[in-house]
């Protein structure tokens, strides 16, 4: 048994009351959902958290609801509810591709969407997902709600645009026609952190070509979108030579660092392979939205 | 005359469905196990019981320079704080090892590997503990660490032993066996001679149980009683006398049940010497369990051997010899538990399961700043660097010569008639029908077929691979002439009562980890007196319960204990040979055996089952001169040789050319344990190795770093398969009884561990041939395949 420092407890009853706890006891205090990446890190005496804030009794913030042209999902959600929804999976396929890979049932049971973003670990698939759907995320505060796009949420390892005294609430995916999404990991094993992994979303005009494409890498150094992949797409019909190029420039972004999962090069070759591989994916799918 | 019809019935021989003796029943120990109900040594709750922690050393190599404990001893919840200084004054600071070596049990002079013992805190709770270790302010004189034994000999490289009088390097041994002379010669004349250098990275046992202890000892009587996680509790007792100076007869070591061991609870650790410690001091039991991260990067590792092989043969593939240097990697002790005088164990069954003309090999150990053991880890005492040497270098050769490896193994398999078949290193096997098992495997695996499916798909650029190895297994140590741990042959006790009403309790020395002992033990009782094994109690893991004997590891426990059982069934068989004589007025030579009963030849109407022998025993029967009025026996048995179970493995495997990964598709394992007890447990000990397997050749190796930090410290990095890892298993069998041992059986525990690493990795080279691929080192994960691919290929260490 790995013991963590000594902390105290206290279950929230609302986001406002969250929100009240999160004031009270300041920058020493941790909210927790799912757990699975903070308890870890307290046993291990790495996070030592003075307080502990539970959200799990706010239910207000499990849901996914079709809201117009967007899906809203709560930051409570549980990974299992978004791998197990077959509305996400036919709007956003990406999303079961990516729970489909992330750890194992019994974490996923437990894990939360909002947790994982807020965790912000580089390995992080929904962090990648988020990014390439161009997700909203909706953070309450002291001060307020806001609402941030995924670049100005994230801000690097470990580090989001959400205050101490924050809550992130909720994440808002806008739903467009003609769109396919992907993401493929590369893992050494089942519930290992990604090696190297990729997300692309694709949404074709009418005749065929890409109106609009993201592409985004998970664990390879790169906080953000793949933006010249997507600046070369844009305009041009779907071939392998596209993939290749697009590959190409996601492997000449990426940034990453060599460790037990492997050296620079591999994983730089991983953004290349992965890249083409969710392209493929991707645009056949929104192909076959289109015909759908 | 009494016709054949008239006959009772033999209820004793059951049927295939509810045996009474061999045969697939379930386990009797999974009742508790599935409802959770086992109770193992953190369920041992004692009145006054302290608990304990200890504080490990944050780097590989330094001086100590000071501890100070008085903060932690100011935390109202510690009792007491235990340094390597207390220890010295009782004498306890250094333990020996199971290798005539030292080992501190805390630190007094120097860390040694990242890890290492420090200091001890028994307190009220085990938060206390753990959080009183954060009090304890020591100073290190970090010093240069050394965590490449390739470079352990280099004359600047930093001396670990320092605290031995004269060591001036980390040399810890240098061994041959083999006649080098002859084997130069063979190589010198060879048609064809391929070396390659082979790496068995270090790897971790890493049972889901981690290890502890709980102390009680109680100062009145001066007696002991110590719960371990131990695979051998009867050696620990002896090892605790000799070293605590507790008389033996004052020590009780109970080993509750075990969640896993695979040869990480072989020895002696720190941990429960400082429980016994913190008995004493306090004068109240102490419990101690390590965590995950302690038990991976302190507690006995495996493997960490790497072998430059050479193999010679004829141009049409008649293997002629096989020569090896090992540089092996003791770590910061040399605590390797092995029961021979060779430091490298058994790893001189490097010969494998091939007819040879000369062999021979050197092995040089070295200390460096790594966790010490070199233990089992289901190795049968390194035949598994042993089989994965000759396996991959087989390989090796076959693609040199252009020819199957199927073929080639075939071609130089030691043939049935030539056993018992000495080898070229002194082993000598009992009894093999390897071919047999070979072809066997060959067509449950449909090889011709694969061969011809791996073609096609190497046309459209698929990666398939298809791994063949072979390999035999020796297991069962003694014969205790022969086989010792620190002066204890190996032999082992049974005991066996059989209850006025039938009912038996077989009192045996080694201890389950898992095996299923009181399932396979029972049977073998049951079938030697035709009693239902249900009816057979198996006692095990208490010292003042059980006879002597060496323990559960190397595959032993059927080998000698099962020997034991069925030896000490037969001698309450014969007993009651002469006690049913009395019952029936019968001289005994005239009453003849079926299972469960003695019966008189020639009227088999009259007779007595074993439960009316047993009443009969224990009742009113005139018993004849010299029987004594039970029906109950004990023996020792020492094996007069070992056995030497083998196997022939098949495995599939496709690799994605463009990310690297390995998928095992299929697996076909083939072996042969001689007599099989029950198929169902021998089956799942073949499913665990296998899967064992799987994690060594694609993803299992502890690291370090340059600083000599230890990078495999949780199981978020430590990697060990899952069922997403591994395919359906498929399974056969031959049986090549063991011509010695009493019941024809060899053990199965550690076969496919042994088997299945080289069948992988074969697989995995196969599947990288189109690449001009024709070694790699485990692990396979995807970045190193990748690399191999692009033919740069490293070994990990």
């Amino acid at each position: 048994m790995q013991i963590p420092a000594p902390f105290d407890y206290v279950r929230a009853t609302s986001v406002d009351n969250a929100l009240e706890l999160l004031a009270r006891y300041g920058p020493e205090s941790r909210v927790v959902a799912g757990g699975h990446s903070l308890l870890p890190m307290m046993k291990l005496r790495l996070s030592r958290p003075e307080w502990l804030i539970d959200i799990n009794d706010l239910y207000e913030l499990d849901f996914i609801l079709r809201d117009g042209n967007k899906l809203r999902v709560g930051a409570l959600t549980r990974h299992t509810t978004l791998l197990e929804s077959d509305e996400v999976a036919a709007l956003f396929p990406i999303v079961r591709d990516a729970e489909l890979v992330i750890a194992d049932p019994v974490v996923r049971n437990r894990g939360t969407i909002g947790g994982s973003l807020c965790q912000a670990d580089p390995a992080e698939d929904l962090s990648t997902v988020c990014d390439v759907l161009a997700a909203e995320a909706v953070i309450r505060g002291p001060r307020g709600e806001r609402i941030l796009s995924m670049s100005e949420f994230h801000r690097g390892p470990y580090e989001t645009a959400v205050g101490q005294d924050e809550l992130l609430c909720e994440l808002r995916f806008g739903i467009r026609p003609r769109t396919g999404s992907a993401y493929e990991k590369v893992e050494r094993r089942v519930g290992d952190w990604a090696v190297g992994a990729a997300g692309a979303a694709v949404t074709l005009a009418a005749d065929g070509t890409v109106d609009d494409a993201a592409v985004g890498l998970t664990a390879l150094g790169l906080d953000h979108l793949v933006a010249d992949a997507a600046a070369v797409l844009r305009g041009r019909r779907p071939d392998e030579e596209l993939f290749a190029q697009a590959g190409r420039l996601a492997a000449a972004a990426c940034d990453p660092v060599a460790d037990q999962r492997g050296p620079v090069d591999y994983k730089r070759h991983l953004a290349d392979e992965l890249t083409q591989r969710v392209l493929r994916r991707a645009c056949a799918r929104a192909a076959q939205m289109q015909e759908g | 005359m009494t016709v054949i019809h008239d006959r009772p019935s033999n209820p004793a021989a059951g049927d295939e469905d509810r045996p009474i003796g061999y045969g697939r029943i379930q386990r009797k120990e999974d009742p508790r196990f599935v409802r959770g109900q086992g109770h193992y040594l953190d369920d041992i709750v004692l009145p006054g019981m302290l608990h304990s922690a200890i504080l490990r050393a944050p780097v590989a190599h330094a001086r100590l320079v000071s501890i100070d404990t008085t903060n932690a001893l100011a935390h109202p919840k510690v009792v007491a704080v235990i340094t390597g200084k207390d220890l010295l004054g009782l004498k306890l600071a250094w333990a020996p090892t199971l290798s005539a070596d030292v080992q501190a049990v805390l630190v007094t002079d120097k860390v040694r590997f990242q890890g290492q013992e420090v200091a001890f805190v028994v307190a009220e709770d085990r938060y206390a503990a753990r959080d009183a270790l954060e009090l304890i302010d020591v100073e290190y004189d970090v010093l240069p660490p050394l965590v490449d034994a390739r470079k352990a000999l280099d004359p600047d490289a930093p001396v670990i032993r320092d605290e031995i009088e004269g060591r001036t390097d980390n040399r810890i041994f240098d061994w041959e066996i083999g006649d080098k002379a002859e084997t130069d010669a063979v190589f010198a004349s060879a048609d064809v001679v391929v070396s390659q250098e082979v790496v068995y990275p270090r790897v971790h046992p890493a049972p889901l149980e981690t290890c502890g202890a709980v102390a009680d000892f109680d100062a009145v009587n001066g007696k002991l009683t110590l719960y371990e996680t131990t695979q051998a509790p009867h050696a620990h007792r002896t090892l605790f006398a000799i070293v605590a100076g507790i008389p033996e007869h004052k020590i009780r070591i109970v080993s509750p049940d075990i969640g896993g061991g695979f040869g990480n609870k072989v020895g002696i650790y720190p941990g429960y010497i400082l429980a016994v410690v913190g008995s004493i001091v306090s004068g109240r039991p102490v419990k101690w369990v390590e965590d995950r991260s302690e038990n991976l990067m302190s507690t006995s590792f495996a493997r960490d051997y790497i072998m430059q092989g050479d193999i010679a043969a004829t141009k049409d593939g008649k293997i002629l010899a096989l020569r090896t240097h090992v540089l092996a990697d003791h770590g910061a002790f040399n605590a390797t538990a092995q029961p021979t005088k060779n430091p490298a164990g058994f790893f001189s069954i490097f010969t494998g399961s091939y007819d040879l003309k000369a062999a021979y090999c050197s092995v040089t150990g070295v200390y460096t700043n790594k966790a010490p053991g070199g233990v089992a880890y289901a190795c049968s005492f390194r035949v598994t660097e042993a089989v994965y040497l000759v396996e991959r270098m087989v390989d090796v050769l076959a693609r040199k010569l252009n020819m199957d490896p199927a073929e080639l193994r075939l071609k130089n398999f030691i043939k049935p008639e030539q056993f018992p078949y000495a080898n070229k290193t002194g082993w000598v096997y009992d009894s093999g029908n390897y071919e047999a098992a070979m072809r066997l495997s060959m067509q449950l695996a449909g090889y011709e077929d694969l061969r011809r499916e791996q073609a096609e798909k190497r046309e459209r650029g698929e990666l398939m691979g298809i791994g063949v190895a072979f390999f035999t297994e020796v297991v069962g140590a003694g014969p205790r002439k022969h086989f010792d741990i620190v002066g204890l042959g190996m032999a082992d006790g049974a005991e066996l009562r059989v209850h006025p009403t039938g009912k038996a309790v077989v009192r045996i020395s080694v201890q389950s980890q898992g095996q299923g002992h009181e399932t396979t033990f029972a049977q073998i009782v049951a079938e030697e007196l035709g009693i239902p094994p249900e009816d057979i109690e198996v006692v095990h893991g208490d010292t003042d319960q059980t006879p002597f004997g060496l323990g559960t590891y190397g595959s032993r426990s059927t080998p000698v204990s099962g020997g034991a059982v069925a030896l000490v069934a037969r001698k309450v068989r014969e007993k009651a040979k002469l006690i049913a004589g009395a019952m029936l007025e019968t001289r005994p030579e005239d009453l003849e055996w079926e299972k469960g009963r003695w019966f008189v030849k020639g009227d088999p109407s009259v007779g007595k089952t074993i439960a009316e022998i047993a009443m009969g025993a224990h009742g009113t029967v005139a018993l004849p001169e010299g029987v004594d009025g039970n029906l109950d026996a004990e023996v020792t048995y020492d094996p007069p040789n070992l056995t030497f179970p083998f196997g022939a493995y098949i495995c599939v495997v496709d690799v994605d050319p463009g990310t690297g990964q390995v998928k095992v598709r299929r697996f076909v394992a083939v072996d042969d344990c001689g007599t099989r007890i029950n198929p169902m447990i021998i089956e799942g000990q073949v499913h665990g190795g296998l899967t064992d397997g799987v994690g060594m050749a694609l993803m299992e190796i502890i690291e370090f770093d340059e600083a000599g930090n230890c990078l495999a410290g949780s199981f978020m990095d430590y990697l060990i398969p899952t069922a997403m890892e591994v395919p359906d298993w498929e399974t056969g069998f031959t049986v090549t009884p063991s011509p010695h041992h009493p019941i024809g059986a060899k053990g199965i525990g550690e076969s496919a561990t042994v088997g299945s690493p080289p069948a992988i990795v074969n697989a995995v080279v196969d599947a990288l041939a189109p690449f001009g691929v024709t070694h790699m080192d485990m692990p396979c994960t995807p970045a190193r395949v990748w690399a191999a691919m692009q033919g740069r290929a490293r070994p990990p260490i």
